[in-house]
């Protein structure tokens, strides 16, 4: 799967984002909700991040896609294919160079039917040149025809899934993201639906793969991020996710792999810093056995035997 | 280890940078709420103290086009416009407090009890708001002035007693809302009475779209009383009343004494504005989902 | 279906207890129906008044009057008009012709204008346009309608003399030589101060839901996808706007009927408004009692209409079925 020959397609640094908000009174205020988050995908790639519900793990993917609300604001730096994105690029990116697969129906209009919402906009000299490939897909992703004439409302869990994937799969695109594509499936469901991500990548594809499902994604991913309280602790290969989790860089990953229900279940003590309560340097520091003073100052992400960890007393 | 945060009730500021700090819309919400109750109570208190020689009868000054002094013009009994409209907005005002006073109490009653007994009377209640609103609200109006055989009380009791029914639905949607919610439930369950959940959660709950119910009904009572004293079946002639004012003006309109009509009617149009922007503001301010825009 | 039904029932339930209750506060009235018919200084004989009484059963219990009242409606006699000196049915009848044309223009012009107009504002949310068209729609919404027409009146017809002053044809034709020009003409202000009545109402509702629908999963996944703005609005957002709005308006019939009333009392235009209030003033019980009936199945039919429409959407949209 490692190819020497890997162009990174997506590079996100120092990536802080933040909502303007008002609170009881009368004051409006900065409300972080991602911090100084760096990430790199590469073509072929497979990268998961995961991470607790709650985290801030979708509005990675919506600011990558150029899709915040209005009230956020973004510091940092997205890289596509070596350029830098700006609003601009973003809205002229997504739908063509970077697919973007959510998590349920809801993402689909309710009054439109499948088949036109699968197409998506197309020029009027294309139509028939684009429902071709819709019919392909279907029967790729074993939807029947007739699916392309129902409402949203009338499908099942498995073909919305499969109906979503093949909307992703409807123009060539270099960086696909999939926020949470397999809660509320079946297990033999949400396996096919991640070897179909798996095919993609070995055809060239950055995937990019937010989820929750560590067990499911752990069999087809390359890289593991783990995200905590907004920003990401430890980029690590699968292979030292492995076993007993001895090879991984930081405390709180080696603690959220034990407290996996198929592990040891062991949760760890506290809970997890909201955004706008977020505490100095570490953000783990409160809950981690081994802190000392040093935590608090400001923690980079640094390099560690392949992987890459923000962690002070990492070895 | 420290206290579990949660994520709705401990976020607190990153960092205290307030942005805007004067302009915003919320110092805005609080201006234009004091603006209106400022011309509101002006108007209220000016008219009921006015002397009534400031607006009587004057045959040597009949239909003076606005001028210095008179900047509303006189009627065809030479009364000073100016002065009587003042008059009758603040008659319009009290028509509109009795009325909300009034319609409140009864919805209050009608959505709460609605609520909390659930089942035929739950039905019932919602069987008489849909009789009420089932007739066009005007109709009924001049239906029961009509009972009260055409008058000063007739249109007084009709505007009062007509504008319970979407207050009703809001109270009672709102109650039952907060009713079946996990914490009362959980409130319940830990042993507290009926009155302690009542107190501590669904009055602080309730009073908010309780409160903006009433300020928005202020305007509709008396709009329509003057609608219905408009159409001949509310107060008589010698009332000031600014349905009165309007009709008797649709009588010389047609020889051109526009500002009889105009003035009254920007009054009147300024009191509904008002109210209806302190009600809408409120909704904004008390209806915390709105808040982040 | 059997929703429907049960709409059906309860509007028919309704309906006969509001027919009980207007017959009650229209007799209990301190009017007097002879005087009203015969005028307050009449010479007739007072023999003659109390045939006059005993014919129309003024003199029989309540609930007898209500009951033989109720047996002539399903007979499909109203009674008589003291004021048109008519039947009650056919007063309605040519009366609701005038006013259906001017409900129905004004129904359409409010409705599509506001639903334009709510689209814009919505999209330019927070922007100079938004701020006027809320701006204009307050003060639409606050404004008493026959304040408005009264002013229509004073700019059109009086000082600028493009339109009549009032009524429906000009006066003294006989309505067979009226022209469609001139029936256009004359409705023109009224059908403008009765728009003005509704529009707020569906521009403010049409601006919400877009923001709703545009703040909404499927927008955010057509974002995604490159989909811009306009396309967005074409696509998704006029198709899920457009039943829920038009059922707004279906469900505003009550004060369309109640802002018709206004307008035609100020341009005096012979509908069905200036007939309640001539019967109101009149002391006609009969067209009184008909005109609050028939009201209210134009209020009924307007809000199953609007049930109807409702229920063929629910079924589709997910996303609004969750807490509402």
């Amino acid at each position: 799967m490692k190819d020497i020959n890997q162009i990174p397609i997506l590079e996100i640094e120092n990536l802080s984002i933040s909502f303007h908000m008002y609170n009881k009174g009368m004051k409006k205020h900065k409300l972080e909700m991602i911090h100084k988050l760096s990430l790199t995908i590469s073509s072929g790639e497979i990268v998961v991040v995961v991470g607790s519900s709650g985290s801030g793990k979708s509005l990675l993917a919506h600011s990558i896609l150029g899709i915040l609300p209005q009230n956020a604001e973004i510091e940092g730096t997205i890289k596509f294919c070596g350029k830098e994105m700006g609003t601009l690029e973003k809205e002229n990116l997504r739908g063509k160079e970077i697919s973007f697969i959510p998590q349920s129906v809801e993402y689909l209009d309710p009054l439109m039917k499948i088949g036109k919402q699968v197409i998506g906009v197309t020029k009027k000299s294309e139509k028939r040149k684009q429902q071709e490939k819709r019919k392909q897909l279907f029967r790729r992703y074993q939807l029947e025809e007739s699916v392309a004439k129902l409402y949203p409302y009338q499908l099942s869990g498995g073909m919305a899934r499969r109906v979503l994937i093949s909307g992703a799969m409807m123009r060539p695109a270099k960086l696909i993201i999939a926020d949470e594509p397999t809660p509320g499936l079946q297990k033999e469901l949400a396996m096919e639906t991640l070897k179909n991500f798996r095919e993609l990548a070995d055809s060239g594809c950055a995937v990019l793969l937010i989820t929750h499902d560590i067990d499911l994604a752990l069999q087809v991913a390359d890289q593991i991020a783990i995200f905590y309280a907004g920003t990401i602790l430890e980029i690590t290969s699968v292979e030292d996710f492995m076993g007993e989790g001895k090879s991984l860089r930081h405390p709180y990953s080696k603690a959220f792999l034990a407290a996996l229900p198929q592990k040891e279940f062991q949760s760890i003590e506290g809970s997890q810093p909201y955004a706008g309560n977020l505490p100095k340097g570490c953000l783990f520091a409160k809950r981690c056995p081994n802190r000392t003073e040093a935590c608090e100052g400001e923690i980079e992400m640094r390099s560690l035997r392949g992987g890459k960890v923000r962690c002070i007393y990492a070895e | 280890m420290n206290q579990p945060t949660n994520i709705f009730w401990n976020q607190k500021e990153t960092e205290d940078q307030p942005i805007d700090i004067f302009w915003n819309r919320r110092r805005k919400t609080f201006l234009s709420i004091g603006i209106a109750l400022l011309y509101l109570i002006t108007m209220l208190l000016v008219g009921l103290l006015l002397r009534p020689e400031s607006y009587g009868v004057n045959y040597n000054a009949k239909f003076i086009p606005p001028c210095l002094k008179h900047p509303f013009g006189t009627d065809y009994m030479g009364r000073d416009m100016f002065f009587r409209s003042v008059k009758v907005l603040s008659n319009s005002i009290v028509i509109g407090i009795l009325a909300s006073i009034v319609s409140s109490l009864v919805a209050l009653i009608f959505g709460v009890v609605a609520a909390m007994k659930g089942g035929p009377i739950d039905g019932l209640v919602n069987w008489c708001v849909d009789l009420c609103m089932g007739i066009p609200h005007i109709i009924l109006l001049i239906l029961i002035s009509f009972m009260f055989g055409r008058g000063g009380k007739g249109v007084m009791i009709a505007v009062a007693l007509t504008h319970w029914p979407e207050l009703t639905r809001l109270v009672r949607a709102e109650v039952l809302q907060i009713r079946s919610s996990q914490y009362v439930q959980a409130s319940y369950r830990m042993g507290k009475t009926k009155f302690q959940v009542a107190k501590s959660h669904m009055f602080p709950q309730v009073l908010p779209v309780f409160l903006v119910g009433v300020v928005l009904l202020f305007p509709h009572a008396i709009m329509h009383e003057a609608a219905i004293t408009f159409l001949g079946f509310g107060f008589s002639a010698e009332v000031p009343a600014i349905g009165v004012i309007l009709s008797e003006s649709m009588k010389h309109i047609a020889s051109g004494k526009w500002w009889m009509a105009v003035f009254p009617g920007i009054m009147l149009l300024l009191a509904v504005l008002l109210f209806d922007l302190v009600g809408e503001n409120l909704k904004r301010l008390l209806n915390p989902n709105s808040g982040n825009e | 279906m059997k929703r429907f039904f049960l709409t059906v029932l309860r509007m028919i339930t309704l309906l006969i207890a509001i027919s009980i209750i207007s017959f009650i506060m229209i007799t209990k009235a301190p009017i007097d129906p002879l005087i009203a018919y015969i005028g307050t200084n009449s010479t007739i004989s007072e023999e003659a008044k109390e045939e006059i009484e005993t014919y129309w059963g003024l003199k029989d219990p309540p609930v007898k009057r209500f009951l033989i009242w109720a047996r002539n409606i399903f007979q499909g006699d109203m009674g008589n008009s003291i004021v048109y000196k008519q039947p009650v049915l056919t007063v309605i009848k040519e009366r609701f012709q005038y006013s259906l044309v001017l409900m129905l223009i004004a129904w359409i012009c409010s409705g599509i204008l506001g639903f334009i107009l709510g689209i814009v504002a919505a999209l330019w949310k927070d922007h100079l346009w938004d701020k006027i068209i809320k701006f204009i729609c307050l003060i639409f919404q606050s404004s008493p309608t026959f304040w408005v027409g009264l002013l229509m009146l004073s700019i059109f017809a009086v000082n600028l003399g493009w339109f009549p002053i009032g009524l429906a044809a000009p006066m003294g034709k006989l309505a067979s030589e009226v022209t469609l020009l001139e029936r256009i003409h004359h409705l023109v202000l009224p059908s403008i101060t009765l728009s003005m009545l509704g529009i707020g109402k569906i521009t403010l509702y049409t601006r919400q839901k877009l923001l709703e629908i545009l703040d909404s999963e499927f927008v955010l996944y057509a974002r995604a996808r490159g989909e811009n703005t306009w396309q967005i609005v074409k696509r998704h957002a006029i198709k899920n706007i457009a039943i829920p709005a038009i059922t707004v308006q279906f469900a505003s019939f009550s004060e369309l009927f109640g802002g018709m009333a206004l307008a035609e009392s100020v341009f005096s235009y012979p509908g069905i408004g200036s007939a309640v209030t001539a019967a109101g003033l009149g002391g006609d019980l009969p067209l009184l009692l008909g005109i609050a009936i028939f009201s209210a199945i134009f209020v009924f039919t307007g809000n199953l209409m609007a049930d109807i429409l409702y229920g063929f959407v629910d079924t589709k949209i997910v996303y609004s079925s969750d807490g509402r």
